[in-house]
């Protein structure tokens, strides 16, 4: 059964106006429950695009997005977004930014920082708990993102490069972290990378968006055991077969770039 | 391994002890810093104090006038019978109704902005919830803001009376309605993805605005209640020498009628350095309780 769907999905922004941006085009894209999407495409092509219309942060201009069958019409605790840019609260400590959604809910104080103290271990932050998101690294702070996504208890991780400020030690071990919480739970995942390396290694599945507008270009079923080897003929095909898809990609998106700014300047 | 053995022990307290000496070697240069911006200040005042004295003693200055400090500084010990309208504190001495003035005046600032905070915050995060009343109230709360708390005094006298509400009117009203633009305006900058954030975890409205919105706009309006200080103090001061006959500005005032100057120059120093701890006490609250707008900004 489907856990995410988007049909004929189109996302202009700036409707009507002079900045009128086509973010997204037509995507039709099925999740299955349990599934592990990992969405590529050249920078600007909509994965952070597509990403808030599934949290329902945004609505479609054309198309309709579900979630488990239902029509997603706003955001729901069971679809939780971890974003791309910083979204920790500078006022609230690494464990109460955790527990924040818990405090929503209204769980008791002590019962929150225990589960939130639970999740900050499994990210290994535990001893920072008490500090502030000013005193964290790039990486620690990503990090208690993932805790407070995580606590809410979501069945559908939506991530947005949540691991692009890591250094590849801890990038390996929050790989294996969040495939182990995959494993364990069910969890169906939306996981936007710029690492091929990352997709090969996570995904069930790849699906490749063309330059601006979005579309879906191909989508590659990863097809390797788990838990995986990054290295080996297999991974090396995937890997390979994947870069010759976004190079073509990121060159059409160059050029078209390089078109604009053409334009502009005979304008100018 | 007996050399390995004997080794680590030796190694051991080596680390925390380079820690501890630059912490303490951190905290004497911060001592002497401290230091040294202090004798810059003695010798700045110093400067004054002596260009003052000597200009007393060589009587290029008339000293009815131009009183030299230590003169009007002594003063403190026979003013008990001008400093007389007492506020709220028992007159035991000289001192302590010199005291008094400044407690009076400062209480009157430190009200009337507390009220304006309050009001104001609650007015502008009212207006930028509801697209209605903003529409409504905005353009009338734009014109009235730019009127300086000093040009209010005539207005609180008459409607006030010459009592601490009409001081503390002057102050409110000077800032009210700054303040409700300023936080219409600080929530509507409020970093959209902290919202989506919480829209994300599960948030209603109201939770949104209350953990949310308040907080990270809270810091940049303190900043302006700061920046509001001086004009506040100066509202309180000229109303108290316009018609309020208690605080620092009624001694100025009672100093230039009896045309003691000493008194004049006294409450003009404690004005002064009134003012000066005031801001200082803002800028602790700043850095203390809402230091993270400062900490995001780095
Ligand atoms: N809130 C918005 N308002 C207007 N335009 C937007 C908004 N968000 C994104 N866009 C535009 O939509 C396009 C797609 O942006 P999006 O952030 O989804 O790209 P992306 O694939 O996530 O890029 P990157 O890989 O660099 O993160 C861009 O041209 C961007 O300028
Ligand atoms: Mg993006």
């Amino acid at each position: 059964m489907a856990a995410l769907e988007c049909r004929g999905v189109t996302k202009v922004w700036g409707e009507s106006t002079d900045r009128e941006v086509v973010a997204l085009q037509d995507i039709d894209l099925v999740v299955g429950r349990g599934e592990f999407v990992v969405v590529i495409g050249p920078s600007g092509c909509g994965k952070s695009t597509l990403l808030k219309l599934l949290a329902g942060l945004e609505t479609p201009t054309a198309g309709r997005l579900l979630h488990g069958g239902q029509v997603i019409s706003g955001p729901e605790v069971d679809r939780s977004l971890i974003f791309q840019q910083p979204s920790l609260y500078p006022w609230l400590s690494a464990l109460d930014n955790v527990a924040f959604g818990l405090k929503l809910r209204g769980v008791p104080r002590a019962e929150r920082h225990r589960q939130a103290e639970e999740f900050l271990r499994q990210v290994g932050l535990r001893e920072f708990a008490r500090k502030h998101p000013h005193e964290l690294s790039g990486g620690m702070q990503q990090r208690v993102a993932i805790a407070r996504a995580l606590c809410v208890g979501a069945d559908t991780l939506l991530m947005d490069e949540p691991f692009a400020a890591l250094d590849v030690q801890t990038r390996y071990q929050m790989q294996a972290f969040l495939l182990d919480i995959w494993h364990g739970t069910g969890k169906t995942a939306v996981f936007v990378t710029h690492h091929i390396d990352e997709a090969v290694y996570l995904a069930d599945r790849v699906v490749v968006l063309t330059a601006r507008p979005g579309r879906v270009l191909d989508s590659v079923s990863i097809d390797m055991p788990r838990p995986r080897s990054v290295v080996g003929e297999a991974f090396e095909r995937y890997r390979a077969l994947l870069v010759e898809r976004l190079r073509a990609e990121v060159a059409r998106a160059f050029q078209e770039q390089e078109l604009v700014e053409m334009l502009d300047t005979r304008i100018k | 391994m007996i050399e390995g053995l004997q080794a680590q022990p030796a190694a051991a307290p080596a680390l925390p002890a380079t820690t501890a000496s630059r912490a303490r070697a951190r905290s004497s240069a911060r001592i002497r810093g401290v230091v040294v911006a202090g004798v810059w200040w003695v010798l700045s005042i110093g400067l004054v104090v002596v260009a003052w004295e000597a200009a007393a003693a060589l009587h290029l200055i008339d000293p009815v006038i131009l009183p030299p400090p230590h003169e009007f500084i002594g003063e403190i010990r026979n003013q008990a019978q001008f400093l007389m309208p007492a506020v709220g504190v028992e007159r035991t001495g000289a001192n302590f109704v010199a005291l008094t003035a400044i407690v009076a005046s400062v209480q009157r600032v430190l009200i009337g902005l507390f009220l304006a905070f309050v009001a104001g915050v609650l007015t502008g995060s009212v207006a930028f919830s509801f697209a209605i009343v903003r529409k409504l109230t905005l353009p009338t709360v734009t014109l009235l803001a730019p009127i300086a708390p000093v040009a209010w005094i005539p207005l609180a006298i008459v409607a006030f009376g010459v009592g601490d509400w009409s001081a503390i009117f002057v102050v409110f009203v000077g800032i009210y309605f700054t303040l409700t633009l300023a936080t219409v305006k600080a929530m509507t900058n409020v970093d959209p993805v902290y919202v989506d954030a919480a829209r994300v975890l599960g948030a209603r409205r109201g939770q949104i605005m209350r953990h949310v919105v308040l907080p990270a706009a809270i810091p940049a309006l303190f900043d302006l209640v700061r920046m509001n200080l001086f004009g506040a103090w100066m509202g309180v001061l000229a109303a108290e020498m316009v018609g309020v006959n208690t605080g620092l500005g009624a001694i100025v005032m009672v100093g230039r009628s009896m045309m003691n100057m000493n008194l004049t120059f006294l409450g003009m120093a404690m004005i002064g350095l009134v003012g000066y701890l005031l801001d200082a006490a803002f800028g602790l609250v700043q850095r203390r309780v809402l230091w993270w707008r400062r900490a995001t900004e780095l």
